[in-house]
């Protein structure tokens, strides 16, 4: 019988933005059963299907969906879990939207099927029922070798899952004292609970890989000091961390954060939960975030449910120029913050007391595109204006910590400082030592990251075999 | 968890503690710091090295009670156990032959220059040291600077104990009477200030040891931004020692008093939660 199309995608519940916008709860609240089966019934089940090649980790999109059609989640969650090993965060954060809802077959018509929160229905249902999912069958091959992880975000975590499904003995190095890298020091709770990270950061140990936290790697031991100590590979995934400022007058007065500061305070610290938990934040009226990215958008919900009266987003193009996600740009606008578009800061202003009180801004127009292919921003002459505020966060990207690099001989660096790692292996200019995630390509998303972790694991690996 | 070996308490405010951390012992260096983070719901604050054992495998933190983090820190007692200690971080202070090397320290600083006068005369300098607290009862490890320093000077500000006065005072007198290749300066920052302001006309370089509110570090945040030559640097890992003459004094002391309000707010809550558990050995 010959599939009617259904374009009805549908629609995922989610908080209302009066209320959310006061709380730090999870913002889209997921599908229910029968909602999960109506839109996986939705799928073409194409003979060819597409959608797959959309995926960096290839997982097998079509036949998950399938089973959660046919009401059977625990197969479900075993073809899903077969690719990745983390599919509660990526139904969460993942662009679907230009990955495998893009190659959908209907797409084209408008209503891809919604694969991401498919994907986090069957991971939140793992969740709810540890007693029916299958575990997870690792096969240990006798003889496996010695790998050491640094870092413990997507990158990383992913490598060592899969290379301890592989048989091998893998160890983490984590420096912070949480694992979960940006997972659960920058993307905030409302979107992305930590409780989920948690959850898959313990389905990792569960497979039987250590995480050593606390362990600055380049600090207690080089890179070098761990081939020496007995590992045999070293995967390098320590990510894009570093905060970029606007290099502009008035930049360490007080109240002004880089982005990773202020998230990683509220996220990491659970400054929101101050007096109760140590960490304190500045809980601003009048907030200013420099940037138009995801992360500017996190930053300024989070501005916003820590009480502040006005949140500006002040970005120097236009909002099709905005790299942020469509979905996080309208979930932003929804609750309230105030976008000023073609506006570029110029210096800040602070108080007696070193407190920022003002950013001094100009006007901006678009000339012809630049490099990127985006339109060049170009200041407006006699359009400077000054705003108001009490708090600002500079959401302008990262570049790589040079922590590892400065003390790992021999590592080619590209000339924006990343780690040179080929792209389809994640090998590096030295021996026995891989890289992959924020580190080698800039600051990316999780599921590329995933993607560099999974290929580096099948590159040790079989570099491994061939050495024993 | 890290546990905490011994535990001595220098002043009634100022505290030691001997701290199980083999992987931090093996690779410290007189100058860097380690972060520290006492439950699970605490700060992150970074503590100077004041020494380490490599064969026991204990690195040696002191600190003084200021806030709501470092009181709840002292409510930890040897045989318990911190829940974070990562390092060791940020970079070691030079220790080179230079000559004649001056190390002025003041309250719980004594500890931490402990080390790196040991170092600088390991190295072959003379070293002259001076430390200053604030009245007699405060005066901890005289003879320990003392065996580390071919000459010592002790003053306190009331005079109650040796020299009156502030390290400041003797320090240039030293400036005056003899050739002295290097300063280095450890202890509150108004103490740091006026020691570079001093060594400044005599133009010998003067190392001080910065410590900036920090979260992670580690180069992440961005947080511990001190201003030293007109350049903006992280103190985490580019410090933190710097060139006292170079650093913006006024901008590093207005950047830790940015969560004043927030600390009196947590040390109220925190009061009594503490005040039963102070009973320690
Ligand atoms: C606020 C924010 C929101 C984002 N939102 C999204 C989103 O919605 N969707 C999306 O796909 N992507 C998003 N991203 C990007 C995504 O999070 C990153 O691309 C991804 O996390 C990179 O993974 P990674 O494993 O390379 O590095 P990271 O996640 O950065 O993890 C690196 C880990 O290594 C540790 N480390 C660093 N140095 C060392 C060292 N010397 N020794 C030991 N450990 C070390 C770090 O502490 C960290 O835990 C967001 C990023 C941010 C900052
Ligand atoms: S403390 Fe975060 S960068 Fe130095």
């Amino acid at each position: 019988m010959p599939k009617k199309v259904n374009l009805n995608r549908v629609p995922i519940p989610k908080q209302e933005p009066a209320a959310r916008k006061k709380n730090f709860s999870e913002v889209a609240l997921g599908y229910g059963e029968e909602e999960a089966i109506e839109e996986a019934s939705r799928c073409l089940q194409c003979p060819k299907p597409t959608c797959k090649d959309g995926c960096p980790v290839n997982v097998d999109i079509p036949e998950f969906i399938e089973a959660v059609r046919d009401r059977n989640m625990v197969e479900a969650v075993r073809i899903l879990k077969g690719k990745n090993s983390l599919p509660g965060i990526c139904g969460r954060v993942c662009p679907q939207e230009t990955q495998c809802e893009e190659r959908c077959a209907l797409a084209k018509k408008g209503a891809p099927v919604a694969i991401g929160r498919l994907e986090r229905y069957v991971a939140d249902w793992e969740r709810a029922h540890p007693e029916l999912a299958a575990k997870q069958e690792v096969d240990y091959v006798a003889g496996g070798r010695k790998v050491a992880v640094v870092g413990s975000g997507p990158a990383g975590l992913t490598c060592a899952a899969d290379l301890v499904k592989m048989g091998h003995e893998v160890t983490i190095f984590e420096a912070l004292h949480v694992a979960g890298g940006v997972l659960m020091y920058g993307i905030p709770e409302f979107r992305l609970p930590k409780q989920i990270v948690q959850g898959e950061v313990d389905y990792v140990k569960s497979l039987g890989v250590e995480i050593k936290l606390d362990h600055v790697i380049g600090k207690i031991a080089t890179a070098d000091e761990l081939l020496e100590s007995g590992y045999d590979a070293v995967f390098l995934a320590p990510g894009a961390g570093a905060p970029m400022f606007l290099s502009i007058p008035g930049e360490n007065l007080n109240n002004v954060y880089s982005a990773n500061e202020f998230l990683t305070r509220t996220n990491l610290m659970k400054a929101y939960l101050f007096p109760r938990w140590d960490t304190p934040v500045k809980r601003g009226r009048r907030v200013a975030v420099f940037g138009g990215g995801n992360v500017a958008m996190d930053a300024s919900r989070c501005a916003l449910r820590l009480g502040a009266e006005e949140v500006y987003v002040i970005y120097r193009r236009s909002k099709v120029e905005m790299p942020a996600r469509l979905e996080e740009r309208e979930n932003a606008e929804e609750e309230g913050v105030i976008f000023r578009l073609l506006t570029n800061p110029k210096s800040f202003m602070g108080d007696e007391q070193g407190r920022v009180r003002a950013v001094e801004c100009y006007e901006m127009e678009l000339g012809e595109p630049d490099d990127s292919g985006r339109r060049r921003p170009i200041r407006k002459p006699g359009t400077e204006h000054s705003i108001e505020i009490d708090t600002a966060i500079v959401a302008l990207g990262t570049r790589p910590n040079p922590i590892i690099p400065s003390t790992t001989e021999g590592l080619e660096l590209t000339r924006w400082g990343t780690i040179r790692a080929d792209e389809a292996t994640g090998r590096t200019s030295r021996d026995r030592i891989w890289c992959g995630g924020d580190m080698a390509t800039g600051a990316a998303t999780v599921i590329s990251a995933m993607g560099a972790g999974k290929r580096a694991a099948a590159d040790i690996d079989a570099y491994l075999r061939e050495k024993r | 968890m890290y546990r905490v070996l011994a535990r001595e308490d220098l002043t009634p405010e100022i505290h030691l503690f001997r701290v199980e951390a083999p992987g931090v012992a093996r690779k410290a260096q007189a100058g860097q710091f380690v972060i520290v983070r006492s439950d699970e719901k605490g700060e992150r604050i970074p503590l100077t090295i004041a020494d380490w054992d490599e064969k026991e495998g204990s690195v040696t933190v002191v600190f003084m009670e200021v806030g709501a983090t470092t009181r709840k820190l002292s409510c930890v007692n040897a045989g318990e156990a911190i829940l974070d200690f990562v390092g060791p971080l940020g970079r070691p202070t030079e220790i080179e032959k230079f000559g004649t090397v001056a190390c002025v320290a003041g309250g719980f600083a004594i500890a931490t220059i402990v080390p790196i006068a040991r170092a600088m005369r390991e190295a072959g300098n003379r070293v002259v040291s001076i430390m200053g607290f604030r009245t007699r009862d405060l005066v901890f490890w005289e003879d320990r600077l003392g065996s580390v320093s071919d000459e010592l000077i002790v003053s306190t500000d009331d005079g109650s104990y040796k020299r009156k006065g502030l390290v400041t005072e003797p320090l240039k007198e030293l400036l005056q009477n003899t050739r002295i290749d290097r300063v280095i300066a450890i202890g509150p920052t108004v103490m740091m200030k006026f020691c570079s302001l001093t060594t400044k006309p005599f133009h010998v370089k003067t190392i001080v040891s910065l410590n900036p509110i920090m979260v992670d570090g580690t180069g992440m945040c961005g947080c511990c931004r001190v201003s030293v030559g007109e350049e903006t640097k992280f103190a985490c890992v580019d410090g933190p020692d710097f060139d006292g003459h170079e650093v913006d004094w006024d901008l590093l002391m207005s950047r830790q008093r940015a969560y004043l309000e927030e600390e009196k707010e947590a040390s109220a809550f925190w009061e009594a939660a503490c005040s039963g558990a102070k009973n320690h050995a």
